[in-house]
């Protein structure tokens, strides 16, 4: 555990004396801002107007406000996720600190470990600037706490997933940027997987689309828990975790 | 404390390391002396359990490589050709990460990480970012690193390369002050190093070991004759030639070009004639009123021995496979 914890901590100190941190921070809090700006007012707007006509009961914030904006919240995510997984094995192998751990006493998972649960603390900071603004909705509102807290969950298990995608990749690869571009190229892929089923109804599309990580965020968006996509996520994260300390195995036999 | 039988590494294509065996007694210094992609990084690579072994057998302080990876680990200190530093971190927090990778207990960390700092003249750099150091302190460091947790066995590739003179100086200092307390394999292809700082040599070159001796021996094994370079001042250049060429044991004489009145000369004796060689020479030009400035055995170094030997390993063996040169 020790081990695990000294090289996490190593890669968190790593990401905030770079620029990383504070670049995908402050990206994700605009674009986050944004999005949170153009619910809130297109909220206020169609209250308003149902007002004046006289009809309807009371709008609910969770439903018109938080609940789309965590579908965008995870979409950007999978944009920005590449961004703090590319470096983490690439980076030592292209300057040879690689060597450092491997000759270290300290087991190949500890290192897969530490590295994932370090981008993910990372992750977890960039989520902090949607709870930023979701604060205000409770300062100046009434939601439903219950499904802001799913809904972050979701974000988390759904970011850990594509971390660990991540991760494995970029054992891969000595370059930083080929890593990012083939996990970003994946993470657009997992994505879109859950089209196919809207217009094929077989089997096939059904489990296609069944792998898609986005289909198993929306209930967490509107504040269920499933079991089935929590189990999808867990079982998604150990894959890539498993994957990550094969290839690191590997290097050693293939080199 | 080091034991290698049989080594072999194959990398896709090439092989890498044939079939070598050597052992490294306790407190041992020794000096892995080969061309680059010779085999010394691979060989030092399975010994650090970075790289497994082909075929054969190696184990650092006892433990196998293969079967007992953590244990060796923990018995090694290791300093790969480039420094494995992180240039972000300060001197002393990396330093101190490394400490905590190689399960030092917590509280010594902080007192070792002072003693590694001195040892290695890291002391004034020690809250500076690594990134922003030069090379040599770089490789300082780097050395400070493989000895943080006071490991029993050291492995060194190329501890000097890209230094400057001066550096390189301080290194081996740094090396011949460790010699005491650890088994050290360190791998150059720097000659005088491996004279200056071990006490065996091994060379190795195409994968294969072509000697394993001490340095003594290894000098004993040079030329039976031996040819000395000398300097002479207010003579006649002829008539030095030719009170030269008298003297007993000399085989040929060859003038060099002579500068501000000094006379320069190569002369090489007769087989067999090697001890009393200079002090004839001395002797015949002292005592015929000419000025000695200069007088030394070329040759016969390490450095010719060693590229005596791969010479001739290379020529018998013009055909065998190429070395290392994809191995990174």
């Amino acid at each position: 555990m020790r081990n695990i914890l000294t090289i996490c901590s190593k890669e968190i100190k790593s990401y905030f004396v770079s620029p990383i941190a504070y670049l995908l921070m402050g990206l994700f809090g605009l674009i986050f801002g944004y999005f949170f700006y153009s619910a809130s007012a297109y909220f206020v707007m169609a209250g308003m107007r149902a007002q004046m006509q006289g009809g309807g009961g009371p709008m609910s914030v969770n439903e018109y406000v938080i609940a789309p904006l965590f579908g965008n919240a995870s979409v950007v995510g999978l944009f920005l996720i590449p961004l703090i997984s590319m470096r983490l094995f690439a980076e030592e192998k292209r300057s040879g600190t690689i060597e450092l751990l491997m000759t270290s006493p300290i087991k190949d998972w500890e290192i897969v470990l530490g590295k994932w649960m370090g981008a993910v603390f990372m992750y977890m900071c960039v989520l902090l600037m949607a709870a930023a603004n979701v604060a205000l909705l409770f300062i100046w509102g009434n939601p439903d706490w219950r499904p802001v807290l799913t809904g972050f969950l979701g974000l988390l298990l759904q970011g850990a997933t594509v971390l660990s995608i991540g991760t494995f990749i970029s054992t891969l690869t000595k370059n930083q940027i080929i890593a990012g571009a083939a996990t970003f190229s994946i993470c657009l892929l997992l994505w879109v997987l859950s089209w196919v089923s809207s217009y094929n109804e077989a089997g096939w599309a059904q489990v296609i689309a069944y792998c898609s990580i986005l289909t198993h965020f929306e209930p967490f968006s509107k504040g269920i828990i499933d079991t089935k996509d929590v189990v999808f996520y867990l079982s998604a994260i150990f894959l890539g975790l498993f994957l990550t300390t094969r290839s690191l195995e590997s290097m050693r036999w293939r080199a | 404390m080091i034991k290698v039988e049989g080594l072999t590494k194959r990398y896709a294509r090439n092989v890498a390391v044939k079939n070598i065996s050597f052992e490294v007694g306790k407190g041992e210094i020794v000096g892995f002396l080969g061309k680059n992609g010779a085999g010394k990084t691979t060989t030092m690579r399975v010994l650090t359990c970075f790289l497994p072994p082909t075929a054969g057998k190696a184990s650092v302080a006892g433990f196998d490589v293969l079967e007992q990876p953590l244990d060796v680990k923990r018995n090694i200190g290791y300093l790969p050709e480039t420094p494995p530093v992180y240039p972000e971190m300060e001197v002393a927090e990396y330093l101190e990460f490394v400490a905590k990778l190689k399960n030092m207990p917590k509280g010594d960390i902080a007192k070792r990480i002072d003693e590694v700092c001195e040892r290695a003249a890291l002391g004034d750099v020690k809250h500076k970012i690594i990134g922003k150091l030069s090379k040599g302190y770089r490789q300082r460091v780097g050395i400070a690193q493989a000895i943080i947790h006071n490991p029993p066995v050291l492995i060194l590739d190329e501890p000097t390369s890209g230094l400057d003179p001066e550096q390189q100086l301080h290194v081996r200092e740094l090396v011949a002050s460790l010699s005491g307390d650890h088994t050290i394999i360190l791998s150059t292809h720097i000659l005088s190093e491996v004279e200056a700082s071990c006490s065996n040599v091994i060379i190795i070159n195409n994968g294969e070991i072509i000697a394993s001796d001490s340095v003594a021996n290894l000098h004993k094994r040079g030329k039976s004759t031996e040819t000395v370079s000398i300097e002479v001042a207010g003579g006649d250049a002829v008539a030095v030639r030719q009170r030269l060429e008298e003297v007993r044991g000399v085989a040929r004489v060859l003038s060099r070009d002579a500068r501000e009145g000094l006379l320069a000369f190569e002369v090489e004796g007769l087989e067999g004639e090697k001890d009393m060689l200079r002090p004839d020479l001395a002797r015949a030009i002292v005592q015929s009123g000419w000025n000695l400035t200069e007088l030394k055995t070329i040759g016969d170094s390490l450095e010719e021995i060693f590229l005596d030997l791969t010479r001739a390993e290379s020529g018998a063996k013009a055909t065998t496979t190429e070395g290392e040169s994809a191995a990174q």
